[in-house]
Parts: structure tokens; sequence; C-alpha cells
């Protein structure tokens, strides 16, 4: 049952080597593959520089969000397919409501938008609960609704996210090498690592590697489900805040891209998709790779559609060497 | 299990299958109501000429949930299947044809070899071909086509062409599929052995079944499926170009699921099938007619979808 749980408890006892390497070999061999990606950027693109630099942490800020909402959702042992919708749905609000506004009341507008998505996702939640209809039918059915909202609310992509509000992932406060859009993912450890050590973050793992032994446990299994769906929602509203933040519009329709690259990144980064297993690091530095490998068929002077093709043939590549792995042991 | 047990079950899908009929019939007399006069044979004609892609969609998508799977690759392939005909037309009609199906059947063997043998999750592995197929087809489309080619007449004639008036040509097509299907999974041991891996792949394999040789067939015959549903859907609409069949995804796993095959696997039909791709074809017509806004028709659909399953999962759970 539950390694994700049970390590948790030998914590104090000292993790050995081997379960460390187990652990988080897969994270590290992530983290190794993006620094390997960017020593390539750098060797292709000689002039790589800050601005470079700040261009990826935008592209990647969005996918870094809906990857998170997704790992939360796997974590629990389901699969939300309407992140990307979700993600339009915030970015369209938020645009209806900010036009012409100051930053204050962006800030606010962004924060009604993240509430009012959030419930979106524990909707979600409360549906596959309620109705015992399987995750994935629930949610590629809702991702219709919410898709179609997102439509109701704004018919065509519409630039005038306030410039202020665009600034605060567009610029570089510190240092031109440290870009806001960096600084904001500082939001998804603010909320994941107080609810990771909560009650309900270990009844998420709980419920995603063994939803009978958890229940027999006591967990509260239908109340952690709508728990780990509403901080998808939060996440994904988080996503299409970001991307009125580096795009400076709205457009109903940006989300298509986010669901299918939310669940690549996951992958990529480690979160078994059985549930249960995974934590955010990977699945963070999985959107920089996803976001860097276009940005490298561009300096490379190659049709950046081959890197939509790239990134399907590393995903299967990815999963398959794991796959070989697993079959191997079992042999 | 016992007989008895093997009779009720029949029994419940037998109902479910009247219900969905029922329901069939109940949004027929919605229209009949909205609009009286509708319902005349030149609209069931229409429906079913609409219905036979999503048909045959979702016939490739019945055979991977029956086996505990799904494919979510289905609209890319159909699409991808429909364009690659199209820009081969210019070289004779079969070429494109056999261009088309070819498509199909290639993408459905690579799902197959990461499901079955690589031991891929289905979600992960179609997601990720989708996206290869999409990517491929997007630098096709640049490389080679300069503009959007148009659909030979044989393929316009079998997605869009009747016969005595009403008769649609592709539910000939469809029909024949319908029933090699509806006796192939009911009757022969390649079909027993999807509703047993479906059902429970670890003691099929103790059976001895080499399991990997059947998905693999199975995900083969899915792409081709696809395939020739993306072809019999350029017809439909007489043209082909880079998003033709993305609307079917959701409705190609709808009409599964509401048609009653378990998305869990083990157990479902094609019949099921076919009623849920009508259900979903006249409802998307009611919608039409009422005349709503498409973004919507867009929310009711994704609604009613949840609602019929919801339904649907508390009527079998009650048996």
């Amino acid at each position: 049952m539950a390694t994700a749980v049970a390590s948790e408890r030998s914590r104090s006892d000292g993790i050995r080597f081997g379960r460390a390497l187990r652990r988080f070999g897969w994270t590290i061999a992530v983290y190794v593959l993006l620094a390997v990606l960017m020593v390539i950027t750098i060797i292709i693109k000689p002039d790589y520089g800050a601005y470079e630099w700040n261009t990826l942490t935008l592209a990647a800020l969005p996918l870094a969000f809906a990857a998170v909402a997704q790992t939360i959702v796997v974590l629990s042992g389901g699969i939300d397919l309407s992140v990307g919708a979700l993600m339009a749905l915030a970015n369209v609000l938020t645009l209806r409501a900010m036009l012409g506004h100051d930053l204050n009341f962006s800030l606010v507008v962004a924060l009604i938008v993240l509430l009012e998505v959030t419930l979106a996702g524990a909707l979600n939640g409360a549906v596959i609960v309620l109705t015992r209809v399987p995750d994935i039918v629930v949610t590629l059915a809702t991702s219709f609704i919410w898709a179609g909202l997102a439509l109701l609310v704004l018919a065509k992509p519409t630039p005038g996210i306030p410039f202020d509000f665009q600034n605060l992932a567009q610029g570089s406060t510190l240092s031109p090498w440290v870009p806001n859009a960096l600084l904001l993912l500082l939001v998804i450890p603010l909320v994941w690592i107080p609810l990771r050590r909560s009650r309900a973050g270990l009844a998420v793992y709980a419920v995603g590697s063994d939803r009978n032994a958890a229940f027999r446990s006591g967990v509260n299994l239908g109340l952690t489900r709508v728990i780990a769906y509403a901080a998808g929602g939060f996440f994904a509203a988080c996503g299409g805040v970001a991307l009125s933040m580096t795009t400076g519009v709205g457009s109903p329709l940006a989300g298509t891209y986010y669901t299918l690259s939310a669940v690549s990144a996951i992958v990529l980064g480690g979160v078994s998709l059985a549930g249960g297993r995974g934590g955010i690091l990977g699945p963070v530095a999985a959107a920089y790779i996803l976001s860097l490998i276009p940005a490298v068929f561009i300096y490379l002077g190659i049709d950046p559609n081959y890197g939509q093709m790239v990134q399907g043939v590393l995903i299967v590549l990815v999963v398959m060497i794991g796959g070989l792995g697993a079959v191997l042991r079992r042999a | 299990m016992s007989t008895r047990a093997v009779a009720a079950v029949r029994l419940v899908q037998q109902r479910s299958i009247l219900v969905l009929i029922a329901l069939l019939v109940a949004l027929a007399g919605l229209i009949e109501i909205i609009r009286p006069g509708a319902v005349n044979a030149s609209w069931v004609s229409n429906i079913v000429e609409f219905a036979a892609p999503l048909g045959i969609l979702a016939a490739g998508q019945t055979l991977v949930v029956i086996t505990g799977g799904i494919d979510l690759s289905v609209a890319n392939v159909a699409t991808a299947a429909a364009y690659i005909m199209a820009s081969q037309a210019p070289f004779g009609v079969t070429r494109a044809i056999v261009a088309g199906l070819l498509v199909g059947l290639a993408v459905g063997l690579i799902n197959g070899v990461g499901v079955a043998v690589f031991r891929v999750q289905p979600l992960i592995m179609t997601l990720a071909m989708g996206l290869v197929v999409t990517g491929s087809l997007n630098v096709y489309s640049q490389a080679a086509v300069r503009s959007v080619p148009g659909v030979p007449a044989v393929i316009h004639t079998l997605g869009s062409g009747t016969v005595l008036g009403y008769v649609p040509v592709s539910l000939f097509l469809w029909a024949l599929l319908a029933v090699a299907l509806i006796l192939g999974l009911r009757g022969t041991g390649f079909g027993r052995l999807l509703y047993a891996l479906g059902d429970n792949m670890e003691a099929t394999r103790l059976a001895g079944v080499r399991g990997w040789q059947v998905l693999l067939a199975n995900y083969a015959a899915c792409g081709l499926l696809s395939a020739v549903a993306g072809l019999v859907l350029s017809g439909t609409v007489n043209a082909a170009d880079l998003s033709l069949a993305t609307i079917l995804l959701l409705p190609s796993v709808a009409a599964v699921v509401i048609g009653g095959t378990s998305i869990f696997g083990g157990s479902g039909s094609y019949s099921g099938t076919i009623v849920g791709a009508l259900i979903l074809t006249v409802l998307n017509s009611v919608l039409t007619l009422l005349d709503v806004p498409d973004a919507v028709k867009q929310v009711l659909y994704g609604a009613i979808i949840v609602v019929l399953a919801a339904a649907y999962t508390r009527v079998l759970g009650h048996e």
C-alpha cells in the first residue's frame, strides 16, 4: 500500500539512500534532463540571455500551474480532462472584469476569479462523487460546459488586461535573471506545502494509493476527492490568471493546449497515473522542459510544429521506458 | 457466473437498450412538438447520415473500452486519415483511400504496441499519439500541400449520397460494420477474449491467453475504424480540413458510455453504442432546432451527457 504514506512515517528514522533514490530518482532525472536541455539551448544560441530566459519563464508559468492542478487530482486517483477549459474560463473572466480598471481592482478581480473557478473544480469533484460516473467521462463532459461558459463570457480573443497587472508577471523586479514569472511559481509551494502536511493532503495520497484501505482507515473518500478536485480547480484558475498576465489577452479557446500538455507534464514529471505516487517538483520541471522544446526548435530555425510532434514522441518514449522497467522487474 | 446470473445480466442489458430506444423516440417526439412536421423520412435520413461517422468512430472506441482501455486519439486519427486521403486523391482514388486507411492502421498498431507490449496506460499512450498525429499532420500540411484538398467523388457519395431518395449510402457501410462487430463480439473467440481481458486481465493471463496479441490487434482495429470514420465524415461534410473530426472525440466516448458499455471494461455491446450515437445526433438536432448560440449548445451538450451517464449508472446500480 501507500509507499508515500509509509515513508512519511519513517522519515524521522532517517531515509535510507536506496529508498531516497527510488523515491526521488525520477524527479532528479527530470531536473538533469532540464539542465541538459538548457545547456544544449545555450550551445545552439550562444547569445541566450535574460530576455530569452524571461520568455521561457513566461511560457512555462501557465503550464506549470496546469500541471500542478492535474497532479493533485491524479494523486487522489482521479483525472481532470477539464483543466484547460477551467483555465480558459478563468482567463476570460479576468479580462471581462478587469477591462479598463487599475491594478488594485484587478487584484480583487483575480482573487474572486480564483474563488469562482475553485468552486467549478469542486463541482467537478462533487458530480463525480455523487453520480459515480467515471471521472474521465465527467470531466470530458464538464470540459464542454466550462469551455461553453468561457465562450459565453467572451466570444473571441480580446486584448485589454491592464498593463500594471500584466507587469506582475512580465517584469523583473529583483534582477533581470529572476523574472517575476519565476517568483509567481512560489504560489505553488505556498498552497501545496500546507495542504500536503494537513490531514486532507495525507488523505489525498491515501485515497489515491488504495481507496479501500483509506476507507477502512476512516478517511472520508467523497470529501477528500472533492478537495482534490477543488485544489485542481484552484491551480487551473491560477493558470488562467497567469495566461491573462503573460499574454494580456482573454481568449476563450486558449485552454485546449493545456489539458493535453498538463497530462504530458505529469507523466514526464513522474506522477503515477494510478494515483498516490509523485510530487509537484517533477511536473513543474517537466512544464519547463515542454516549454523549452518549441523554443529550441525556433532557435534552430525549424518549423515549431515539429515541437508538438517531438513533445508527443518524448512522452511516448518516457512512458515506454517506464513501462519497460516495470515489465523487466516482473520477469 | 451461474446461468441465472447470466440470464439476469442479459435481461438488464436488453432492458437498458429498450430504455435507450425509448429515450431516442422521446427526443424525436420533442422535435415533433417544437416543430410539427419536422420528423419525416428526410429528417431520419439526415440523422442517420450524420450519426454514421460518429457510430463508426464509436465502434473502435467500444472495442477498446470493452478491454478496459480508452482511445483518445480516435478523432486525431480520423482527421489525419481524411486529410491524407484527400491530399493523395490526385494520384488515384484507390491509392488515396488505401493511404488514409494505412494511417489509421499504423497509429492503431503503435498504440497497441505501447499499451500491450510496454504496458503504458491507454489514456497516456493514446493522448500522446494524438499529439504526435496532429503535430505530424500540421507539418505535412505545410510541407506537402499548399491548399486544402478536395474530397474525391466516391468518398463524397459514400458520406452524403442516398439510395431510393432516403437511404444514406453510409448506412450500408455502417450496417455492415455493425453486423460484423455485434456478431464478432458475441460469437468469436476474439470477441470473447476482449470481454475477458476487460473483466480480469490477470485471470485471462493465467488461463493461458496471450493478452498482448489480442490487445495489439484490438487497438489496430480501433485505428482502422477511426480512419474509416474519418473518410466517411469527410464525405459527409465534403471537406477535409485539419480539425475535421476534433469535435467527435467527446461524443465518441459519450456514445459508448450512454450505450451501456462499462468504462472499466468487461461488459457492453456495440448495439448500445449505436443507439448512443443516434441519441447524441438527435440531441444535437434538438439543440440546433432550438436555435441556441453555439456556446449555450456546448454547455447543454456537456450537461446532458453528465445527466444521461449519471442516470444510466444509477439505473444499472439498482438492478
